[in-house]
């Protein structure tokens, strides 16, 4: 919405849809939707948030909308984004070009927990390391992202993207007959077709993609067998794979089949007990032997944590000025580092103004909101900053782009975020549309479903 | 198909069969409960139940004397005991939940109908829902869950491990409550015959909604051997051993091949059905039936591993 509560253009084919509703049909339509969802048995917590398993997140009917020019945009600057992420990693796993030239520092990187010493020299099919880039996007004018976050490892959520779609689809056909809406349901063959083009090069015929799931218990175990399903490809557990040889074979009724690709949906810790966690049962002994000799890719490939941590984020820019020799198109949001004396004095001095974060949190757990908090929570928080400063990094609060939402009152502009799911293997490519989190309390900037967050469905309009 | 994917559909169907089977012994109990009893001394119908479940020192350990509600409780709600109606179908909903993409929607609405129901049911005051009430819900909702598995399945490996599972529990479970009639319910061999007796046998064929296909296929007195014909080898009777072998075996064949040809779980069921084919009920009271019936539950455990062996462990081939 404007800053003077007009709607935007592109919400122009909506108005008259929310107009004409009454507000029975509206609750109607709102149980309708909610009674999909469980049935679908899409109840799982976005981002492994954890908590009731069987909990369903709120689904926004009215959804957001870009326009086609605003989408060509955030598209280049999120390929742009990507390209230079996997560039940076290829080589901080190789030569260490970025840091010799003094634009990252050293200890940034070769110190940094998830930097994985198990694969450095060894170069991933294509030299891709993050297949799967979702890349977590704030808007705040009209021509203005800033990026909050990358997720180089494996970025969750994008089954909510496709069922929030088809949930729409079900219930208002009207509108997509009204409205060119691009689809988002290529996605899964998108997918596939970009695991399928990592394969290693020991793979002569058409390669097996099996994506590994830690198993039923995990949050995301829907998304997983979603994916599964709509890929056509198998869902595996580790205990499911077997190392015997050169390769990656999968228990079947009729045998050992041989795996080349493995979407993993576990974390690098537990993928193979004999090179990590010796203690992980989620994971394949032996696994990283192979895949370090050609005989398997992992997708992400182990080691790909280190782009997207959050102090490295800070540099992300800094990246596609130095691989691509382009300026950024999508810009961070200025960080603070409290690990740097400057920073620290800084953020301790305006405490009341800024967003305080823990480097390794995730969830909207952990953080100050300076300009909603009292002031004994900033003394608290001002405290633990001192105490490890390390541990924190700080943001302007940014005057956020709001979206048409239904309350109870009617209609009213929430705060909303944007994570589109970017595919890189042999292309790249970004299906036009995304997950879109709204924060549905009046005036809160927390969209995290664990703190009263929705979903919506988001459109691209075709010209 | 996936070893573990098989694994789950297997089970779901052994699950679905297995729930049905508690709720139709605890129809047998509930109906022998009806008949004056014979004289103290004796084990009461309600033991004779939990012996053919298999449940009775589980049972004893949790709650003692076998009274009525207390055996329904332990085979129809208590989560502690594995085989009882809420735990099978549970089981077989978790299941579904982890192969949800090898079932169809019917398949899964299904289990998870049932699912949310039985939480409506364990929150319901118990004097409400009478016995008859949880047997009838069971049978219905296992014959929905059949009834969806034969219309709506693709006709592939998954569904053939769905319906091997419901199989080879059907025959276990026929073999159970044959064996538990002949062996536990008469106080004594002098009863053999008696009026208790053909209670007894009705009421059998009534939990193995049975009652009026006997009486179409034989027609007249209710006899032993009668019974053990219909059970054991009539090729109509649709709980019938050899009836059930003969599906398990098809649908073993059916299955895609490995590389290694003919499987073990394929040797053991061609015997199995060899022998049953061939069997006269002549020959099984000569061996006796209870010594029969424990030899044919022992088979049909080893054809369990043999296909476990054969296709769940993903080695083989």
């Amino acid at each position: 919405m404007t800053g003077a509560g007009d709607v935007r253009a592109p919400y122009a084919g909506l108005d008259g849809w929310m107009r004409d509703m009454p507000a029975e049909l509206r609750e109607m339509k709102q149980h309708e939707a909610e009674a999909l969802f469980r049935r679908i048995g899409i109840t799982f917590a976005v981002y492994g948030e954890g908590g009731d398993p069987d909990r369903l997140i709120p689904f926004d009917m009215f959804p957001r909308v870009f326009s086609g020019e605003e989408w060509r945009r955030l598209e280049r600057g999120i390929k742009q984004r990507a390209r230079a992420l996997n560039m940076f990693l290829t080589d901080v796993y190789g030569r260490g070009e970025i840091i010799k030239a003094g634009r990252i520092p050293a200890r940034l990187v070769y110190q940094n927990a998830a930097y994985e010493k198990a694969v450095v020299g060894f170069k991933p099919p294509r030299n891709v390391y993050s297949h799967i880039v979702g890349i977590d996007l704030v808007r705040t004018g009209p021509d203005e992202f800033f990026v909050l976050e990358d997720n180089c490892r494996t970025p969750s959520g994008v089954s909510y993207m496709l069922e929030n779609r088809e949930i729409m689809m079900r219930m208002f056909p009207q509108l997509f007959q009204k409205n060119r809406i691009a689809p988002v349901d290529g996605y899964a063959r998108l997918l596939k077709r970009t695991l399928a083009s990592v394969a290693p090069e020991k793979c002569e015929s058409e390669p097996c993609v099996v994506i590994l799931t830690p198993g039923h218990f995990n949050s995301a175990y829907y998304e997983h067998s979603f994916l599964a399903d709509q890929m056509g490809v198998e869902l595996v557990e580790g205990q499911d794979l077997f190392v015997d040889g050169d390769f990656c074979w999968m228990k079947t009724t009729q045998g050992p089949k041989k795996v080349d690709v493995i979407y993993r949906r576990i974390d690098d810790a537990y993928l193979d007990p004999l090179c990590f966690k010796p203690d992980s049962m989620l994971g394949v002994p032996g696994l990283m032997n192979i895949y370090r000799s050609g005989g398997v890719t992992i997708a992400s490939a182990p080691g790909a944590g280190v782009a997207d941590d959050k102090a490295v984020y800070t540099y992300v820019p800094e990246m596609v000025r130095f691989y691509l020799g382009e300026e950024p198109i999508l810009n961070n949001v200025p960080t603070w580092q409290c690990a740097k004396t400057d920073d620290c004095k800084y953020v301790l001095e305006h405490l009341a103004e800024l967003v305080v974060k823990e480097v390794h949190g995730s969830g909207g757990y952990g953080m100050l909101v300076g300009p909603a908090s009292s002031a004994s929570q900033i003394e608290a928080f001002r405290a633990k900053i001192t105490e490890n400063p390390d541990n924190y990094i700080a943001q302007p609060t940014l005057a956020l782009s709001t979206c048409p939402t239904f309350v109870d009152s009617g209609v009213a502009p929430r705060h909303v975020d944007l994570r589109p799911y970017c595919l890189v293997g042999e292309d790249i490519n970004l299906v036009p549309g995304g997950l879109t989190r709204v924060a549905l309390t009046e005036g809160s900037l927390v969209v995290n479903s664990s703190q009263g967050g929705g979903v919506k469905d988001t459109w691209v309009l075709m010209e | 198909m996936l070893s573990r994917t098989a694994e789950n559909l297997y089970w779901i169907g052994r699950m679905i069969e297995r729930a049905e089977t508690g709720a139709r012994l605890l129809e047998v109990g509930a109906r022998n409960a009806l008949i004056p009893g014979v004289g103290g001394g004796y084990r009461n119908e309600w033991d004779a139940v939990l012996a053919a479940a298999g449940t009775a020192d589980e049972f004893e350990a949790k709650y003692g004397d076998p009274v009525q509600r207390n055996v329904e409780s332990h085979m129809f709600f208590d989560e502690d005991n594995p085989n009882s109606v809420v735990s099978c179908l549970s089981r077989a909903r978790e299941n579904g939940r982890i192969v949800r993409t090898a079932l169809t929607g019917q398949v899964w609405d299904g289990l998870n109908m049932a699912f949310q129901e039985l939480r409506e049911m364990q929150r319901t005051e118990r004097s409400q829902q009478p016995l008859a009430d949880l047997v009838e819900w069971t049978m219905r909702i296992t014959a929905q869950l059949r009834g969806a598995i034969g219309s709506a399945q693709l006709r592939n490996d998954g569904y053939r491990f769905m319906q091997i599972g419901l199989d080879i529990e059907r025959a276990d479970s026929t073999a159970r409550m044959l064996d538990v009639k002949y062996y536990v319910l008469l106080p004594e061999v002098s009863y053999v015959g008696s009026g208790l007796d053909n209670y007894q046998w009705t009421t059998l064929l009534r939990a193995m909604s049975s009652y009026r296909a006997f009486s179409w296929a034989y027609g007249g007195e209710i006899t032993a051997r009668k019974i053990a014909d219909f059970l054991i080898l009539n090729r109509q009777s649709p709980r019938s051993l050899l009836t059930c072998v003969a599906s398990a075996s098809e649908h073993l064949d059916a299955l895609k091949r490995g590389p290694g040809g003919r499987t073990e779980a394929q040797k053991q069921v061609g015997n199995l059905l060899a022998e049953l084919a061939e069997a006269d009920v002549t020959d099984i009271f000569e061996e006796g039936l209870h010594e029969f019936l424990t030899r044919f539950t022992k088979e049909i455990r080893i054809l369990s591993g043999a296909i476990h062996g054969s296709y769940l462990t993903g080695r083989a081939a």
